[in-house]
């Protein structure tokens, strides 16, 4: 079947799935097919990018569930991005985010979308970050970006995102304490997820956050003072406050002008991720034709792509 | 490891169980050696429609829909997956079905467009090279 970029995209603007679906595909495996997609839609919509982090099992997708029932209730149209991570071993990956919003699947102003992390550490690829770019373009208003975000690397679901929200679960006591270093100092909302199970633990992990962020201990980024919200994403509770304050935070940003950073930073971003690979790709094959001498043949490589990217610039 | 795929050529399979059957264990351990050759698994699980798992297959773009089925109810079910396909222009994704299915009713399927039907006994590795096969062969005959 042929539909030409063209007619996908057109397709696509109309809210067809098929060919939204199709598209996402030549974004997700031709950097420069992705890059002709992302030139040929409008430039100018206005989204909301929403990253949901935390440690495996915290009941993300199942609170992104919610979510996307009170976004969709408003009349809105939602995109999901969610990442999972693929085997260092096969590169093969069992991507399971889906399950728990199968009863999305079906409405019209939903789009779920599964992307492998295919190895890199921050958990984004190019792909996944030219997706968001490509659902808030095509008229999508809230996307979520989904990802254990592990918060160690340099590019990492922070970096794309207006809004942080960091779920975590009652019970992992002192655990809060290493993990501030990471994905606890980053968040913009915090989620004590699971509540149900855990009455009086949960408060004492509302206690430990609240205190950290009074202290200061949590990045207190653009004068954003970060919330705490308790839910049970099972039962739906808290889902309404949280909203809440979802958009109170963005609220905050559009106000302070950083919305507008930071959708400049994402396309930062995006290109920077785009640079990467390309030159990756086109080392990996430096290394399977010679084999002789890898390391001089890379770092010629490396060198030439430098300088004629300077020469271009400088031109 | 069948890893042979380069990144950017990676197989995409969705593994669904369509109808009202909660026996997963089949789908989940099929699932789980396609993930080990190297395939991206989208698993949708229990209890789903067909309109689900069609959804979930254009929304992914899969190269390869595996559906596991114990209830008994696979022909009126993969009748209603296979006509859905058909109607969204989705019906070059190939489908292949596992599960408690008389031999008697294999023919009835395929003519409607099954590719395969997997038997109890099936070997994993007989389905991981069949799915990676018909997986390659779709990827190979979508044009843009």
């Amino acid at each position: 079947m042929t539909y030409g970029i063209e007619g996908l995209i057109k397709r696509s603007l109309e809210g067809d799935r098929l060919a939204i679906g199709r598209l996402l595909t030549i974004v997700e495996r031709n950097p420069e097919g992705a890059g002709k997609v992302i030139d040929m839609l409008p430039g100018d919509s206005d989204f909301h990018v929403i990253g949901v982090t935390g440690i495996a099992g915290s009941g993300k997708s199942t609170l992104l569930n919610q979510l996307i029932t009170s976004y969709v209730s408003r009349g809105e149209r939602v995109a999901v991005v969610a990442i999972d991570p693929s085997s260092r071993f096969s590169k093969g990956a069992l991507l399971g985010d889906r399950i728990r919003m199968q009863v999305h699947a079906t409405n019209k102003n939903v789009f779920i979308r599964s992307v492998s992390t295919r190895g890199l550490k921050g958990g984004l690829s190019f792909a996944g970050v030219a997706m968001v770019d490509v659902f808030g373009r095509l008229g999508f208003n809230r996307v979520f970006v989904e990802s254990i975000g592990i918060g160690q690397a340099d590019v990492d679901i922070m970096s794309i995102s207006d809004t942080i929200v960091v779920v975590t679960v009652p019970g992992l006591g002192d655990d809060i304490q290493a993990l501030k270093a990471g994905v606890m100092e980053i968040g913009d909302v915090y989620v004590i997820n699971k509540v149900d199970k855990a009455g009086e633990e949960a408060n004492r992990t509302y206690e430990y956050l609240r205190f950290a962020i009074e202290s200061g201990e949590l990045g207190l980024r653009g004068g954003w003072v970060p919330r705490i919200v308790k839910t049970s994403a099972v039962l739906g509770e808290g889902v309404d406050r949280l909203v809440e304050v979802i958009d109170e935070h963005r609220d905050f940003i559009v106000e302070r002008g950083l919305k507008r950073e930071k959708d400049l930073w994402r396309r930062r971003v995006m290109v920077r991720l785009l640079a990467e690979k390309m030159i990756l790709d086109q080392l990996m094959k430096v290394e399977y034709k010679s084999g002789g001498d890898l390391y001089m043949d890379a770092l010629k490589l490396i060198k030439n792509v430098v300088d004629r990217v300077f020469q271009r610039s400088i031109q | 490891m069948t890893g042979v795929d380069t990144e950017t050529q990676r197989i995409k399979v969705l593994v669904a169980k369509l109808g009202l059957d909660g026996h997963d264990r089949g789908a989940k351990v099929v699932a789980r050696a396609l993930k080990d050759a190297g395939l991206e698994v989208i698993y949708t699980g229990i209890r789903q429609t067909p309109e689900q798992v069609v959804e979930a297959a254009i929304q992914e773009d899969v190269d390869v829909i595996g559906v596991s089925i114990l209830s008994g109810a696979h022909l009126t079910l993969m009748e209603r997956l296979m006509s859905l396909l058909r109607e969204y222009g989705a019906d070059d994704i190939p489908v292949y079905l596992g599960g408690t299915i008389p031999i008697p009713d294999i023919p009835r399927l395929k003519e409607m467009g099954v590719k395969d039907v997997f038997l109890p006994g099936t070997s994993l590795k007989a389905i991981v090279e069949k799915v990676l096969e018909a997986g390659r062969e779709r990827r190979g005959r979508v044009r843009w």
